[in-house]
C-alpha cells in the first residue's frame, strides 16, 4: 500500500476527534448531507485508481455553492484537510480520501447554468458529466472537444482540476485549451473569477495555473467551456504493419506531410489481440502495430488528406490499408481501441495503466525498453498509445491476488515513467500526479523546482489543507525516495527478491 | 536546419547578472528587442538584456515543436518555420525586427488569427527559467501533452516578466495552411457582424475577421477545395494578405493619428456599442481598437459594460495601463508576487504597482 498518505513524508495532519469535527459541522451547517459510518463511505473510498483503498473522516455532499463555502471556512477554521471529488473516474488517485481529512463530493452540481450558441459558450455546473455538454449543445450544431476515455461519467470539474486529454488533444487541444472561466472558491471561502468570456484576462494567466492542479488550489464551482462546431465530415483509415518501427514513422511521416489529424491512435500486438477477442472490430491479429487515422473538417479537404495519407502509409511500408466505408463502419474501426483497456482487463484479473508522454521520435527506443522490462518483471505489458502526441499508454497485466504482483507491477510501472522521463518526456500525459505518481515527480523535478511548486501552492492554501499529498511530493518524500532510487541504480532489479 | 540563427548560450553571463543585483539589492528591467516597451507601465531599474542568448535548441518538424533560446528574433523563428512549411498559429506581432520570442512569451500578445487557432499561452509547452532566487529551472518539457506538476510554464506567458526570467521555451508549431485568401466587402460594421455570425454558422474556414471604415476583411485558411467553396460563397473581392500583417504590426493608417490608442477585449459576441472615438474590430469584434482622448474611466466602464476589459497601448496616458484588478485577485497577484520574488527584483510595477 504505498500510495497511503504518510506522515513522516507527506507532512502531519492535525489530530482531531471524529466525533466533535461531525458535531461542530452538524451544527455550523445543518442543511448539508454528511455521510460518516463506514457503509455509507465504502463508495467514496477510491476514484479509478481502484486498488488503493482509503475511508475519509466524514463525506460530505453539498448542494449549493454556499455550502461549499461554509464546508472550507469550516476545514480552515478547524485545520481539517480537504480532498475534493468529482465524479471518481480519475485514474492517479487524485481524489483518494484522507483519513484525517474530509470528502467533499462535487457530484450534486449537475446543472447546465447555460447555453449560448452564438459566443460557442456554455456554463455549466462542476458535477456536469463531460458528454453531457455535448449532448445539451449537439442541437446546435456544436460539442465539447476534449474527449477523456471515460467521458461518459467524468464530470467538467475533474475535467478542469486534471487537466484531462483524450484522443483528439493534437488538433483540439486539452482541457485547459478549451476552457474559458471557472469559478473557484479558496480554502478561506472567497470566490475567485478566473479567466473570461473574453479571449484574454488581465493579470497573470491564473486560469492557466489552476487547470490542471489536482484539487490542490481551490474548489471549482463553475466552468465556462468553449463549443466547436460538430465537422462536416469524419473518416478513419485503420492501417496495419509487420513492425512497430515502421509504425511509428509513418506517424512521423504523416505530420511531416502538414497533416494534422484529429486522432491518430496506435495499438501493440498484445493490444490488438486483446481487443479483436472482445469486440470483433476486424482488427488483423497477426500485425505487429496498427494505426487509426481519423481526419476531419470540410468533406473535400477530408477527401483530399485521406489521399494523401493512404499515398504515405503505403510507402511507408503498411501491410493493409482499409478505409472505413461508412459511420458504422467506422465506430467499428473505432470500438476495438475504445475498448482497449476493457479488453485487457478480460485477459487479466488486474491492469493498472501509465501514462508517459514521450517525444514520438523516441517511442521504438522506449517500446523495446518496455519489451525488456516486461521480462525482468515477467509481467505483460500491453501497448496503446496516442500517437499523434506522444502520449503512451502501457497496460500493465497483473494477478493481485498472486502475491508479490502488485508489487512487481508498481515497479514495472515507475521504471517506464522514469524512462519516459529519460527521453525526455513527461510522467503524466492526462491522467495526473495524484498520488500514484507522486514518488516519480521526484524524477521529473529536482528539488529547487519542487520548492517552487510548493511556493505556488502557498500563495493560495497557506495551510497546505486542499488535497495534501497529491501532486507535489514533499522534500522529505524525495529524500526518502531518492534514496531507494540510488539503491536501485546499485543493483539492478532489486525486486525481484520479493518473489 | 538553422541557418542565420546564431547559437550563443548566454546563461552564465543572465545568471551573473541577476546574482549581482540581488547582492546589491537592485531592481532589473528584463528586456528583449523592447518592440513592446510602450505596452505596460515604466521600469526604472538596470536593463538584464536577454537579447545574447540566442539559438534553436531542438526543432524536429515532425514532432511538432520548436525549442529556442528566449533572445532569439521572433523574424527568426518564424523564417525557420516557414522554411519547413509550418507556424505560430497565433501569429503574434513583431512590432519591431528586434522582438524577441522570450518577448513574445512574456508579453503574450497574440494576432488576427488568436480567435480561431488559440492564444500564445495556448502554444506554450515548455520554458526554462531563472527564479529570483537565481535558481535556473525547467517546467513543462517539449511534448504535447504533460500534466506533471503546476503549469508554471504557462502561467510565465502575458507575466510581463514579474515572475521570473524565461531563458528558453518549447513551442508547439503547426503545418502552414495549405491555402489561404483574403477578401474585402463594403459594409458597414452592424453588417460586417452579422454577416460573420451567418458565416460561423456555416462553419466556413475563417481565421482573421477585421472592420474599420466600412470596410470588411476576411481571411480563409484551410484546405484547396475548402478555401475555393469558402470564397466562392463569401463572393468579395480577393486582396493581398498583407492587410494581416499591417493589422498585426498597428500599421494601417487607423493606428497612426496621434490620440491614444486602447484595446478592448470582450466576448465574441458583445453588441455594438457608441465609442468615443474611431473603432477598429478585429478578431471578429472580440477586439476592439479605440482611438480616442476619452478618459480611462470613461473606456473602462464601457469595456466593462460588454463584459470585457481595456488596456492603454499609449504610454503616458494611464498610470494603470493594464485593467485594474478585483481585489481579491490582486491579492493573489501579491501573494504570488511575494513567493517567487520577495524582493521586486524582476520588473517591479511592471504590469501594476505593487507587483
Amino acid at each position: 500500500m504505498s500510495y497511503r498518505y504518510i506522515e513522516k513524508l507527506d507532512g502531519d495532519l492535525p489530530e482531531v476527534s471524529k466525533e466533535t469535527v461531525l458535531l461542530n459541522l452538524k451544527q455550523r451547517i445543518p442543511e448539508l448531507r454528511v455521510l460518516h459510518t463506514d457503509e455509507e463511505m465504502r463508495p467514496y473510498e477510491c476514484d479509478g485508481l481502484s486498488a488503493y483503498r482509503v475511508t475519509p473522516m466524514l463525506v460530505v455532499l453539498p448542494e449549493t455553492v454556499e455550502q461549499v463555502r461554509q464546508v472550507l471556512q469550516f476545514a480552515s477554521q478547524h485545520q481539517i484537510p480537504i480532498v475534493t471529488r468529482g465524479a471518481g473516474t480519475g485514474l492517479s488517485g487524485g481524489a483518494m480520501p484522507l483519513e484525517k481529512g474530509i470528502l467533499l463530493v462535487m457530484s450534486r452540481f449537475k446543472q447546465i447554468l447555460s447555453i449560448d450558441p452564438e459566443a460557442s459558450l456554455a456554463r455549466v455546473q462542476p458535477g456536469v458529466r463531460n458528454l453531457a455538454i455535448s449532448e445539451a449543445v449537439a442541437p446546435y450544431g456544436l460539442y465539447y472537444a476534449p474527449d477523456p476515455s471515460s467521458q461518459i461519467a467524468c464530470s467538467i470539474g475533474g475535467n478542469v482540476a486534471e487537466n484531462a486529454g483524450g484522443v483528439h488533444c493534437l488538433k483540439y487541444g486539452l482541457t485547459l485549451h478549451n476552457v474559458m472561466q471557472v469559478k473557484v472558491l479558496t480554502i478561506d471561502g472567497d470566490e475567485l473569477v478566473l479567466g473570461s468570456e473574453a479571449f484574454d484576462t488581465p493579470g497573470f494567466d491564473l486560469l492557466a495555473l489552476f487547470t490542471g492542479s489536482e484539487g490542490l488550489l481551490g474548489v471549482i464551482t463553475e466552468v465556462t467551456v468553449r463549443l466547436l462546431p460538430k465537422p462536416a465530415y469524419t473518416k478513419v483509415m485503420l492501417a496495419s504493419f509487420d513492425s512497430v518501427e515502421k509504425a511509428g514513422a509513418t506517424v512521423a511521416n504523416i505530420i511531416g506531410a502538414g497533416i494534422i489529424p484529429a486522432g491518430l491512435e496506435m495499438m501493440d500486438n498484445l493490444a490488438i489481440r486483446a481487443a479483436e477477442d472482445f469486440i470483433r472490430a476486424g482488427y488483423p491479429v497477426d500485425a505487429q502495430a496498427i494505426l487509426l487515422c481519423e481526419l476531419d473538417g470540410n468533406r473535400q479537404d477530408v477527401e483530399e488528406d485521406i489521399a494523401c495519407v493512404e499515398k504515405i502509409l503505403r510507402e511507408s511500408g503498411a501491410v493493409e490499408i482499409r478505409i472505413a466505408r461508412d459511420e458504422s463502419e467506422r465506430q467499428q474501426f473505432w470500438a476495438g481501441r475504445k475498448n482497449a483497456f476493457p479488453a485487457v482487463g478480460r485477459i487479466s484479473p488486474d491492469y493498472y495503466c501509465m501514462d508517459g508522454t514521450i517525444p514520438r521520435h523516441a517511442l521504438p527506443h522506449v517500446l523495446t525498453r518496455i519489451q525488456e522490462l516486461s521480462q525482468t518483471y515477467n509481467l505483460r505489458v500491453a501497448n496503446v498509445f496516442h500517437a499523434g502526441d506522444g502520449n503512451l499508454h502501457p497496460l500493465i497485466l497483473f494477478d493481485a491476488n498472486t502475491p508479490g504482483e502488485i508489487d512487481r507491477a508498481e515497479a514495472i510501472g515507475a521504471r517506464i515513467l522514469e524512462l519516459c522521463v529519460e527521453v525526455g518526456g513527461t510522467i503524466s500525459g492526462e491522467h495526473g500526479v495524484g498520488r500514484e505518481k507522486i514518488n516519480q515527480m521526484c524524477t521529473q523535478f529536482n528539488s529547487d523546482e519542487l520548492r517552487l511548486f510548493h511556493s505556488l501552492k502557498s500563495a493560495w492554501d497557506p495551510k497546505n489543507l486542499l488535497n495534501p499529498g497529491k501532486n507535489i511530493p514533499t522534500l522529505n518524500r524525495c529524500a526518502e525516495f531518492g534514496a531507494m532510487h540510488i539503491h536501485a541504480g546499485q543493483l539492478p532489479h532489486p525486486e525481484l527478491e520479493r518473489f | 536546419m538553422t541557418p542565420n540563427i546564431p547559437n550563443n548560450d548566454h546563461l552564465e553571463q543572465l545568471l551573473e547578472q541577476i546574482h549581482d543585483a540581488r547582492v546589491r539589492g537592485a531592481a532589473l528591467r528584463i528586456r528583449g528587442g523592447d518592440s513592446k516597451r510602450h505596452l505596460g507601465r515604466h521600469v526604472d531599474a538596470d536593463e538584464l538584456d536577454t537579447r545574447n542568448h540566442t539559438g534553436v535548441v531542438r526543432y524536429d518538424p515532425t514532432e511538432l515543436v520548436v525549442t529556442v533560446r528566449a533572445g532569439t528574433r521572433l523574424h527568426d523563428l518564424n523564417k525557420l518555420l516557414t522554411a519547413n512549411g509550418q507556424h505560430l498559429p497565433p501569429e503574434a506581432p513583431d512590432f519591431s525586427a528586434a522582438a524577441t520570442v522570450g518577448g513574445m512569451v512574456a508579453a503574450a500578445v497574440a494576432g488576427p488569427r488568436r480567435p480561431w487557432a488559440g492564444s500564445v499561452r495556448d502554444f506554450v509547452l515548455g520554458c526554462r527559467v531563472i527564479t529570483a532566487e537565481g535558481k535556473h529551472l525547467r517546467f513543462g518539457g517539449d511534448v504535447m501533452k504533460n500534466v506533471a506538476g503546476y503549469d508554471f510554464s504557462r502561467l510565465l506567458a502575458g507575466s510581463h516578466g514579474c515572475l521570473g526570467v524565461i531563458t528558453e521555451i518549447s513551442l508547439k508549431v503547426l503545418p502552414l495552411p495549405r491555402a489561404a485568401q483574403s477578401l474585402q466587402l463594403a459594409v458597414d460594421a452592424v453588417a460586417a457582424l452579422k454577416l460573420l455570425a451567418q458565416w460561423k454558422q456555416e462553419n466556413l474556414p475563417i481565421s482573421g475577421a477585421c472592420h474599420w471604415n466600412d470596410l470588411l476583411h476576411v481571411r480563409i485558411e484551410g484546405g484547396r477545395a475548402s478555401v475555393e467553396a469558402a470564397r466562392a460563397r463569401i463572393h468579395a473581392t480577393p486582396v493581398s494578405a498583407q492587410v494581416w500583417e499591417d493589422l498585426r504590426e498597428h500599421r494601417l493608417p487607423f493606428f497612426q493619428s496621434s490620440q491614444p490608442l486602447w484595446r478592448l477585449s470582450v466576448p465574441t459576441n458583445a453588441p455594438l456599442v457608441a465609442m468615443p472615438g474611431d473603432v477598429l474590430l478585429d478578431w471578429g469584434g472580440a477586439q476592439r481598437w479605440v482611438k480616442t482622448d476619452a478618459s480611462a474611466h470613461d473606456v473602462r466602464r464601457i469595456a466593462e459594460s460588454l463584459r470585457g476589459h481595456a488596456t492603454c497601448y499609449t504610454p503616458g496616458i494611464d498610470d494603470s495601463p493594464f485593467e485594474p484588478l478585483s481585489p481579491e485577485i490582486l491579492r493573489l497577484h501579491q501573494r504570488l508576487k511575494a513567493q517567487l520574488d520577495p524582493d521586486g527584483l524582476f520588473n517591479p510595477g511592471r504590469m501594476y504597482a505593487d507587483i
